[in-house]
């Protein structure tokens, strides 16, 4: 079977890893002009392990936090060439890699108004090195680094917003997208592709290993995240928010976090899922996701819990 | 042409002939008169770059990272903090066989914060792969910055060079310096081809993970280009030498009055200018003393020391950093050349002077050659100041 995919099989990603699929998803909606600057992290471990490479694009990885450093210098060079104008660049990084060690690289890419699209594959946790808290793991979560314990009920503090530190920066796309839904990512990174400037892109990417849902869910929990309020697929133009992925009837939380083992502890905790509740409250509230009419038949599926 | 020049605008005057594509630096005192020259020249046009003004050292180093791996010749320059803060990058850059020119403008480090000039910066990173060039005076820091972008880039070569100049002393001091036309450094400086790049015409995955199986061959790797690196700067000096008609001899190591001396002091950058007038005023009075100059500390010319120093009977190795809680850098590699030679100096006594811009002064050096007698001395600091080490702790 012929694989015209920019991102070849054969990596060494764990089965159901969403990272995988939406960087697959990327480069390709992206095109084989494409420079790609990856920071450190799951992706980069187990997409260039010597002597073989999943990468049929020209890709450099450099350090855990400059990925959005190293590729203003590419894009500087491509300029000083004379091929910045057919050449897209492409930083992408984890939510560790984006949101906590390697901020402040990306603040001054997007700052200086390079050419630049960002990534974040968000699986809301430093994954690679064993699950610990980043600052993009979401409330009450339990992660290696922040355990639930007789007095903690796991991760203490919301997720760092991202897309609204992208939008104080003044730059012209900010979206947040899911692996659930493909052609909707895919669409937004071309989209962002064809603008000039700086963008940003945080695609929710399940991690079976580190969320403990089973592998074959991948696809149904990100779906999930986004029906229920908790992950908002929302996308701004200079500023102003300009599309959100409606929701029809939005579903309980605990149907997001049921198949989820490292949310267990919360499941017979009443108060702490009407906490995450609200926090699913609020966005649907906040980006006004609720709609009346809907085409969409409803998806409403009972997922297994974990084993 | 002969201009009286600001050490840091011969810098980037120089660098400026080399046609940089790519430069990139973050400030730091004293460094910053080199990068600030190089931005007024691409803000007049005069030169064709991309100037990146970034939020950090780190950044800064990781866009000239990113600018050599697309195929373009890139510059930045640093000093103390900001160069320990590149660190991490510079052993990447080294890693990735990328070629580099960084000037460091020697500067103490934290804490206490001090902005004077010693060689502890760019010592600390001795270990990071990149070469290492120490210039005594503002012409030999501009002419090590065409040696070095000859030679990074050279095909058997593809290592980064940091050229050290001493911060203050060499980047605000002033002096007559020769520099080349275009037309001149063209024919010695080709344009930059890299051997690999970033180029969606032909991908390639550069700084790919590498397991047990494969990592050891990176490292002996660059330790046998070290060797080649050794045999390179020689003939690049030879052809420096007939075009430019400045003669560097080897481009490893100086020898100054060391043929028929019994005393040599060995020292690195400017302060190799203070040692000379002292040789000399010791030599009117009849006395045999000279000074070898190391230039190459990275890769470390062992043979040429070898060869400089095994008739000299005594020896004082003069360091301007420390490996605190050991012997002192420059020290280590003297007394290393000679372990278990047959033919050696008696005597290898080593100082450490000017930490944190203390001044070395004349009389300074002329303490280490009275203290240089039979009685070998293991890192003596030169010039304290007894006063302030009877400091009171309570009871």
């Amino acid at each position: 079977m012929e694989n015209n995919s920019l991102f070849k099989p054969g990596h060494t990603a764990c089965a159901g890893c969403g990272q995988a699929i939406a960087a697959r998803l990327v480069i390709d909606a992206a095109g084989s002009n494409t420079i790609v600057v990856n920071n450190t992290g799951c992706l980069e471990v187990f997409s260039s392990q010597y002597p073989e490479s999943a990468w049929n694009v020209p890709w450099i990885h450099s350090l855990f936090e400059n990925a959005a450093a190293v590729a203003s210098g590419v894009e500087a060079a491509l300029v000083y060439l004379g091929k910045k104008e057919t050449t897209n660049v492409i930083a992408q990084a984890g939510d560790g890699g984006t949101a906590d060690i390697g901020l402040q690289a990306l603040s001054g890419m997007w700052e200086r108004g390079a050419d630049i699209l960002s990534i974040c594959y968000d699986n809301e946790a430093y994954e690679n090195t064993g699950i610990q808290r980043s600052g993009l793991t979401p409330y009450g979560t339990n992660t290696t680094t922040t355990p639930p314990g007789t007095k903690s009920i796991g991760n203490p503090r919301p997720k760092k917003p991202m897309p609204e530190i992208a939008n104080a920066h003044g730059i012209p796309y900010v979206a947040t997208a899911s692996v659930g839904f493909p052609q909707d990512l895919q669409r937004k990174v071309k989209k962002a592709i064809s603008i000039k400037g700086p963008k940003y892109i945080q695609i929710h990417v399940p991690c079976p290993l580190g969320w403990r849902h089973e592998t074959e869910l991948t696809y149904q929990i990100a779906r999930l995240a986004v029906e229920t309020g908790l992950y908002p697929l929302i996308e701004y133009e200079n500023g102003k928010l300009v599309a959100v992925r409606k929701i029809a009837q939005p579903k309980p939380v605990e149907e997001y976090l049921r198949p989820q083992g490292r949310f267990k502890h919360l499941l017979n905790n009443p108060e702490e899922l009407k906490q995450i509740q609200e926090i699913a409250e609020n966005n649907i509230q906040k980006y006004n996701l609720k709609t009346e009419v809907t085409n969409e038949k409803s998806q409403t599926q009972i997922l297994p819990n974990p084993k | 042409m002969r201009q009286f020049l600001e050490g840091s605008r011969a810098v980037a005057e120089i660098v400026k002939l080399c046609k940089p594509g790519v430069i990139s630096a973050y400030p730091i005192t004293p460094q910053t008169h080199i990068v600030e020259e190089l931005a007024q020249m691409v803000a007049n046009g005069e030169l064709n770059a991309q100037f990146v003004n970034v939020e950090s050292e780190h950044s800064a180093a990781s866009v000239v990272l990113g600018a050599v791996a697309t195929g373009a010749r890139a510059f930045t320059a640093t000093s103390s903090q900001g160069l320990l803060y590149m660190a991490e990058v510079l052993f990447n850059i080294s890693g990735l066989r990328l070629p580099l020119v960084l000037t460091c403008a020697n500067r103490a480090i934290s804490a206490p914060i001090n902005i004077w000039n010693d060689l502890q910066d760019s010592i600390s990173l001795r270990d990071s792969g990149w070469i290492q060039f120490y210039a005594e005076n503002i012409q030999e820091v501009a002419d090590l910055h065409l040696l070095a972008y000859r030679l990074g880039e050279d095909k058997s070569i593809m290592l980064p060079v940091m050229v050290c100049m001493d911060g203050y002393t060499l980047t605000h001091g002033m002096e007559t310096v020769d520099i080349p036309t275009q037309e001149e450094i063209d024919k010695f400086l080709p344009s930059y081809k890299p051997l690999y790049k970033l180029d969606p015409a032909e991908p390639l995955t550069m700084g790919l993970l590498a397991n047990p199986d494969y990592y050891l061959e990176t490292r002996f790797a660059i330790q046998e280009t070290f060797k080649d690196v050794l045999k390179m700067i020689p003939k690049i000096s030879e052809e420096f030498k007939n075009r430019f008609a400045r003669d560097y001899k080897d481009g490893l190591v100086e020898e100054y009055c060391t043929k028929d001396a019994e005393k040599v002091i060995v020292a690195m950058g400017s302060v190799c200018g203070t040692i000379k007038e002292v040789v000399d005023a010791l030599r009117q009075k009849g006395k045999k003393v000279g000074l070898l100059k190391v230039i190459s500390y990275r890769p470390f010319p062992y043979a040429k020391v070898d060869a400089a120093l095994k008739d000299i009977p005594q020896v004082a190795v003069l360091d301007k950093a420390v490996s605190l809680g050991a012997y002192a850098p420059l020290a280590v590699e003297i007394k290393a050349t000679f372990f278990g030679k047959r033919k050696s100096p008696k005597i290898i006594s080593s100082f450490v002077a000017g930490l944190g811009g203390r001044d070395i002064t004349f009389e300074s050096v002329k303490e280490i050659f009275t203290k240089l007698n039979r009685k070998e001395v293991n890192l003596e600091f030169i010039d304290l100041k007894p006063e302030l080490l009877k400091e009171e702790y309570g009871e």
